[in-house]
């Protein structure tokens, strides 16, 4: 019964969001704001059905019922409770609906924190935002419903993938989502821009939140995605440039272009053109994403479906989407009217040369990623594209991109002083050059990690450069200059963090040079230097589990003066799917890592081992949580609270006879 | 099929096979790639056999260099190169043949060449042209401004004096 209100609840949703989509796109045409206010409460009502629909879904799993083909292939009695929960999206019908919930919730966000928003806008936004949601509705329902059920119900399940068998797949996918799909929010207001017309300032305050938010997501999931990489896959890999890494980094760079572009039409009406292009690009890239891994065209962990007919159904959207867009983009985007006027060398011209790099960074991982799928699909012809391919070409397009951020940050809006602006680098220009001079000294080889962590440091201390400038005045005292930091504007913060955060992860990846790797075989009472570290097998012993059996090898881990930890590696039989993974034993010591995995033990009792020592390593993954900090503090900045749309919206009230809000006024 | 000191069981090596060709896996390897029993004696060749293993791919995985994959064609390809860096031949040489023998599939880095001219000069041509594109609008656009900003004739400086006085006018009152 629960299941069955669920598939209905999802249906309802579907024709919500078909009463959503049509009903307030007619109200604009024939100028019927009774119309238009429906695309708010069909919103909140299609967010609340779906929500209904995935606790159905949930539910079944929770209850291990058998009778849902979905839980029979995913899962399993004896699953521990958490994974039966994360379960629910560990496979393709499930993380399809999660997909749709926060699409969904996103929606209703919109239509609730948009009261300030002029009509026309929100209304032309929630419609667009439906259209989307209508098509993924369609998609689950026709081609991937997670409700259907098996004739002869089992009596077990076959049990979820161990490899997700995880805490990471409760966590990543969701931030992904919530990343890729809040895109789908900026997307939606680009096109209603184009549609009414009206773009201004205003339009990019009103985005800006909504971008930020996305782009905090999609930080964190791609951050998580890559530290739940790093501590299953037994190597310490964390970017290996697979096709699906590559489908979240795209939206993240196009993404990161947008923040940027918009920042310059908010503050100075310019590349209006362009920020609307971004911002249908963001969302583009994230929909091929969702396509790439939900097709099977790239077989891989992540790509649960393998059904043709999916893929078609996914391209179809893609096609109507970005095609769509593009189009009516093309249409209208000669009408735009450029505004403010810059020279070349300015804060604008700063972040112009910023989107050049991260846009052509964004399309060599695109070309990268699709060449092969094109050339085979053209001649035949296999290629493989990998890491060293992008080594080659997305990195030096990037490198310029860490020398020009604190230097940006620096310059005038309009018309700029390099000079100035070079002479405010020469501290941490200096400090950069001792840091890594120190550090080249201390870890030696390779060069290449110190110039690295060198421009790491740059990177860090360039950040705050700008706001050290506004704090440290002359014949200021403590207290003065104390006020004068916590009265800047939140966002003045959130960017130094944000861009701080860069060089952190920056120096993590430079520090990978530093890393220690050994191959070993070891007995009982072995002892092994690593790095820093020396290192001792304990004990080696069997653990039974629920769902699986564990052989786990206990070794302590010594400095100078005595046991600083231990750590458990072990490897997991897993019953039902007979499968064996591996869990790395991994401590954290002065922000590296040491790293261990273990082999199947060997007849002579002895067991094979790769050991590392990473220093620095965890400052790739804090680099990422501290530049999302920089967005959240962005998020909280006055400017975005108390924003231009209640000002105006309190404007018309006192004035009924005032010119409207330009947007409002486009209808 | 020669094996190290670390023999993979039977059963093992078929699933591992099998993982590899369901492409569960993928980049996820839970299990082992290089074996100790396979590392050479003399560091630098050692080294060099890493240096080639990371930029071969291992074929019947997803996007996995034979150095990170635990796939027994990968175990096999690293031992052929190992054998063959101890024969002496130089790295070249050893591509050359791995690429005889796999094609260019086996190469993590496509080599340069017309079908993947595109592939290799699109992200740098994307750049130049990005470039020059900015370069003419901003040149453009400066010669907008230098047109806009040459002085008013006297007729247009008058007008503009009639246009502000009332406003002036309003902004006193306002600041009184």
């Amino acid at each position: 019964m629960i299941i069955e209100a669920g598939h209905y609840a999802l249906v309802l949703a579907l024709a919500l969001s078909i009463v959503q989509a049509s009903v307030p796109l007619y109200g604009y045409w024939r100028r019927q704001p009774v119309l238009m206010d429906m695309a708010q409460s069909t919103a909140v009502m299609q967010f609340i059905m779906v929500a209904l629909s995935f606790a159905a879904l949930t539910y079944a799993h929770v209850v291990s019922d058998f009778s849902l083909r979905n839980v029979v292939e995913n899962s399993h009695s004896t699953k521990p409770m958490i994974y039966k929960i994360s379960g629910v999206w560990g496979n393709h019908e499930g993380s399809m609906l999660l997909w749709v919930l926060i699409l969904a919730l996103f929606g209703a966000l919109l239509a609730i924190f948009s009261r300030h928003m002029p009509q026309v806008l929100k209304s032309l936004t929630l419609s667009i935002q439906a259209w989307i949601s209508a098509a993924f509705f369609l998609f689950i329902l026709l081609t991937s419903n997670p409700f259907a059920r098996v004739g002869v119900p089992p009596m077990e399940g076959q049990d979820l993938n161990p490899i997700l068998q995880d805490p990471g797949l409760a966590i990543h996918p969701p931030l992904l989502y919530l990343g890729y799909v809040g895109f789908s929010v900026t997307f939606s207001f680009a096109a209603a821009a184009l549609i009414s017309g009206r773009i201004d300032p205003a339009w990019a305050r009103f985005v800006r939140p909504w971008t930020l938010l996305a782009w905090i997501f999609l930080t964190l999931g791609i951050a998580m995605g890559s530290y739940w990489a790093y501590y299953t896959l037994g190597w310490g890999g964390f970017w290996f440039w697979d096709p699906v890494e590559n489908a979240s980094l795209m939206p993240w760079l196009a993404g990161t272009a947008l923040l940027h572009s918009a920042v310059v039409m908010e503050k100075r009406d310019a590349l209006k053109v362009w920020t609307i292009f971004l911002a249908i690009l963001a969302f583009s890239l994230s929909l091929l994403g969702t396509f790439l891994v939900r097709s099977g065209v790239l077989t891989s962990v992540h790509a649960f479906a393998s059904d043709p007919d999916r893929g078609v159904f996914i391209l179809a959207i893609l096609v109507f989407f970005i095609g769509g867009s593009l189009s009516l983009f093309a249409f209208r985007a000669s009408t735009l009217r450029q505004g403010g006027v810059f020279a070349p060398l300015s804060r604008e011209g700063a972040l112009v040369l910023n989107n050049l790099l991260l846009t052509t960074s964004c399309a060599t991982v695109f070309v990268g990623t699709l060449y092969p799928l094109f050339l085979e699909a053209l001649t035949g012809e296999k290629i493989s594209v990998g890491p060293p391919f992008f080594n080659m070409t997305f990195v030096p397009i990037v490198i310029p991109i860490f020398f020009l951020m604190p230097i940006g940050q620096l310059l005038a809006w309009k018309r700029g002083d390099l000079l100035a602006a070079a002479q405010r680098m020469t501290v941490a220009l200096i400090v950069a050059l001792l840091f890594g001079l120190a550090l080249a000294a201390w870890h030696g080889e390779p060069v290449l990690a110190a110039v690295g962590a060198g421009l790491a440091v740059y990177l860090i201390v360039g950040s705050f450069v700008d706001i050290g400038g506004r704090i440290f005045v002359r014949k200021a005292s403590t207290s003065q200059m104390l006020a004068r930091g916590l009265g800047l504007p939140r966002s003045a913060w959130g960017t130094a963090f944000a861009h701080a955060g860069v060089g952190l992860s920056l120096l993590g990846l430079a520090a990978t040079g530093w890393g220690v790797e050994k191959i070993v075989t070891l007995r009982l009472g072995d002892q092994i230097d690593l790095g820093p570290w020396r290192l001792e097998l304990t004990k080696i012993e069997p653990r039974p589990n629920s769902n699986f059996d564990a052989l786990v090898a206990q070794i302590q881990i010594r400095d100078g003066s005595g046991i600083v930890t231990q750590i458990e590696p072990a490897r997991r039989l897993f019953k039902t799917r007979t499968m064996t993974t591996s869990e790395a034993g991994i401590a954290t010591l002065r922000m590296g890592q040491v790293y261990v995995t273990i082999a199947e033990q060997n007849a002579d009792q002895s067991l094979d081992m790769r050991l590392y020592w990473k220093p620095y390593v965890s400052l790739i993954w804090l680099g990422g949580l501290i530049m999302t900090l920089g967005g959240g503090l962005c998020l909280s900045d006055r400017r975005l609270r108390i924003g231009l749309g209640r000002a105006a919206a309190n404007k018309g009230k006192q004035k009924p006879n005032a010119q409207p809000h330009p947007v409002a006024a486009a209808e | 099929m020669r094996q190290g000191l670390f023999p993979l069981s039977g059963l093992s090596a078929c699933l591992a096979m099998l993982l590899c060709f369901a492409s569960i896996t993928l980049h996820v390897s839970p299990l082992w790639a290089v074996e100790p029993g396979e590392i050479l004696a003399d560091p630098k060749l050692e080294a060099r056999a890493r240096e080639l293993s990371s930029q071969l791919r291992c074929l019947v995985c997803q996007n996995q260099s034979i150095d990170d994959s635990q796939a027994p064609l990968a175990k096999d390809l690293r031992v052929i190169v190992r054998e063959r860096l101890v024969a002496g031949e130089d790295d070249a040489t050893i591509m050359a043949y791995l690429v005889q023998r796999y094609g260019d599939f086996v190469l993590l880095k496509p080599p340069f060449k017309f079908e993947t001219l595109l592939l290799w000069l699109m992200p740098f041509a994307l750049l130049v042209l990005g470039a020059f594109g900015l370069w003419r609008v901003s040149a453009s656009r400066a010669q907008l401004a230098a047109s806009n900003s040459e002085a008013l004739s006297e007729a247009e400086e008058a007008q503009l004096a009639a246009m502000l006085a009332p406003q002036k006018d309003q902004l006193g009152q306002k600041d009184g």
